[in-house]
């Protein structure tokens, strides 16, 4: 101990630490009966350490290539001692990762906690979480399975119809204008370089501005947290994290080992698109909702309208802190919780609704 | 010569900080302009392929299909149920996916989002806006070629 105090007290003549230690010894978390939703968010980050911790293992083996990809992954999962395991840990951490942002997100929606000061945070989570889809969809065709390779073609086609710099996107994203091997080079160094740099920067921000601001209390439990003494950050809130955190280890750990992610069978471009073909669940409102649609609905193709009126809507999501003016007595507008609840009834119910086999 | 309290139109540091400010932009663009092209690839040059040999007559019983490749894009060789031989482009008019023959519909099916064809391609349920790009056929003995630009 004497060593470390001796080592604590170097580094603190030198880069005068005292502030930070003020500021960590004072931070506290409010208490009210919603404060549950307050570990969303840790619990994100836990699954993104995770995939950090995964991706790094994996990349030692893994071989960017149409001709390397699939057999790559097959020697990871069959030969490379534990390569299942790690493997299956990503891929099971990844869709922990998106389910954990999502009941943030929605935690954070319905507490109202985007209204001003806090726009930046929403912001800034709202990119943290299209970065995390974009994890997805890239990290999904690494592989090169068939189901992959079908999943890929049909989200870049779905960019091409971008007005104006569609076609350049499209042929930005592929690589050229099929999906090949310079897809998936493209895609890896997206999954690997790419998108991590982006998230490293947006999470340091959105992390920033919450400890700038404090955590947000909702104004119809400003009362009852005023009421109850707050949780002191250190040590109480990080144990309590702390258990969150291995409960969600304990999940991710029970789902990589009795349901090891399947590789299925090499991408084959001339091959036809396999019956039953789905895209990760948390895609999958968006695709019924594109099968549901007719050919043409008001003179304009089906498939353009549906992918913009999720544009809009995803447009509406980001601007709600401005577009929600709040109510006059205080706390946020009416209409704005109802839209959140019609918002996650219609994902929730959607995805449902599609495991259970209800759109043929 | 100008008096000394008389204000010029353009001072000295609007002037300078136009320069500034426009030599810093000229800097990012020659900087980005090579970054943006450099992310599109060069167009191989391929040569067109307009008639390729797309398979045996006596290896596509009635009401099936096969894919077969067409350049560098999948195509679909069909065989009706009353023997009728016709090729159309795999490629989904929806969203790109590559679509199959499904012998119980007695038609063209893509698995993606249940968009269907009939045996002309053209589009008869679900999604896909438009028909499959149909292709001329011509049987040489066992041969089945494909032309483009029927």
């Amino acid at each position: 101990m004497r060593a470390l105090d001796k080592l604590w007290h170097a580094l603190d003549e030198r880069l005068e630490l005292d502030p930070i230690v003020e500021f960590v010894a004072h931070k506290v978390v409010p208490r009210h009966r919603h404060s549950w939703a307050y570990y969303f968010g840790g619990l994100t980050m836990f699954f993104l350490f995770v995939q950090i911790a995964t991706g790094i293992l994996l990349l030692l083996y893994y071989r960017p290539t149409a001709e390397a990809a699939f057999e790559s992954v097959q020697f990871i999962v069959t030969r490379v001692p534990f390569g299942w395991l790690v493997r299956s840990v990503h891929s099971w951490s990844a869709n922990l990762m998106i389910l954990s942002a999502f009941a943030h997100m929605f935690s954070v929606y319905f507490m109202g906690s985007y209204a001003k000061p806090r726009e930046l945070t929403w912001w800034s989570g709202f990119a943290l979480l299209g970065l995390a889809m974009g994890f997805g969809f890239s990290g999904y065709l690494l592989p090169w399975n068939t189901l992959s390779y079908f999943a890929t073609q049909v989200g870049t086609d779905m960019v091409s119809k971008v007005p104006f710099a569609g076609a350049w996107l499209l042929k930005f994203l592929r690589g050229g204008s099929e999906v090949t091997g310079a897809t998936l080079t493209r895609f890896f160094g997206f999954h690997v370089a790419v998108l991590p740099m982006l998230t490293a920067v947006l999470l340091a921000g959105h992390l920033a501005f919450i400890q700038r601001q404090g955590m947000h209390v909702p104004s119809s439990l400003e009362e009852e947290a005023k009421r109850r003494k707050p949780i002191r950050f250190v040590p109480n809130f990080m144990l309590r994290e702390g258990v969150v955190w291995l409960l969600g280890l304990a999940a991710l750990a029970a789902l990589a080992a009795f349901f090891p992610w399947e590789l299925g069978t090499k991408a084959d471009p001339f091959a036809s698109a396999p019956a039953g073909i789905k895209p990760e669940w948390y895609f999958l409102f968006m695709f019924e909702t594109l099968k549901l649609l007719p050919a043409h609905l008001f003179g304009i193709e089906g498939e353009l309208l549906g992918l913009g009126a999720f544009a809009a809507g995803g447009l509406v999501w980001f601007l709600v802190p401005v577009l929600d003016r709040g109510r006059p007595g205080g706390g946020r507008g009416r209409a704005f919780f109802v839209l959140g609840w019609l918002v996650l009834a219609y994902i929730v119910g959607f995805t449902f609704a599609s495991f259970a086999g209800v759109f043929k | 010569m100008r008096a000394a309290n008389e204000t010029p139109a353009v001072s000295r540091r609007t002037a300078l900080n136009w320069l500034l400010g426009t030599s810093l932009g000229a800097t990012l663009v020659a900087a980005l302009y090579p970054v943006f092209r450099f992310v599109i690839p060069p167009r191989v040059a391929e040569a067109p392929v307009n008639r390729v040999l797309a398979g045996k007559l006596s290896q596509l019983p009635d009401n099936s299909g096969k894919i077969f490749r067409f350049g560098s894009k999948p195509a679909i060789l069909i065989r009706t149920p009353t023997g009728e031989v016709r090729a159309f482009s795999a490629v989904c008019t929806h969203l790109n996916c590559t679509v199959q023959y499904r012998p119980d519909f007695q038609h063209i099916w893509c698995a993606c989002h249940n968009g269907q064809y009939d045996l002309q391609g053209k589009n008869i349920s679900g999604p896909p806006p438009k028909p499959l790009e149909a292709y001329k056929v011509d049987i040489a003995g066992d041969d089945v070629y494909v032309t483009r630009g029927a």
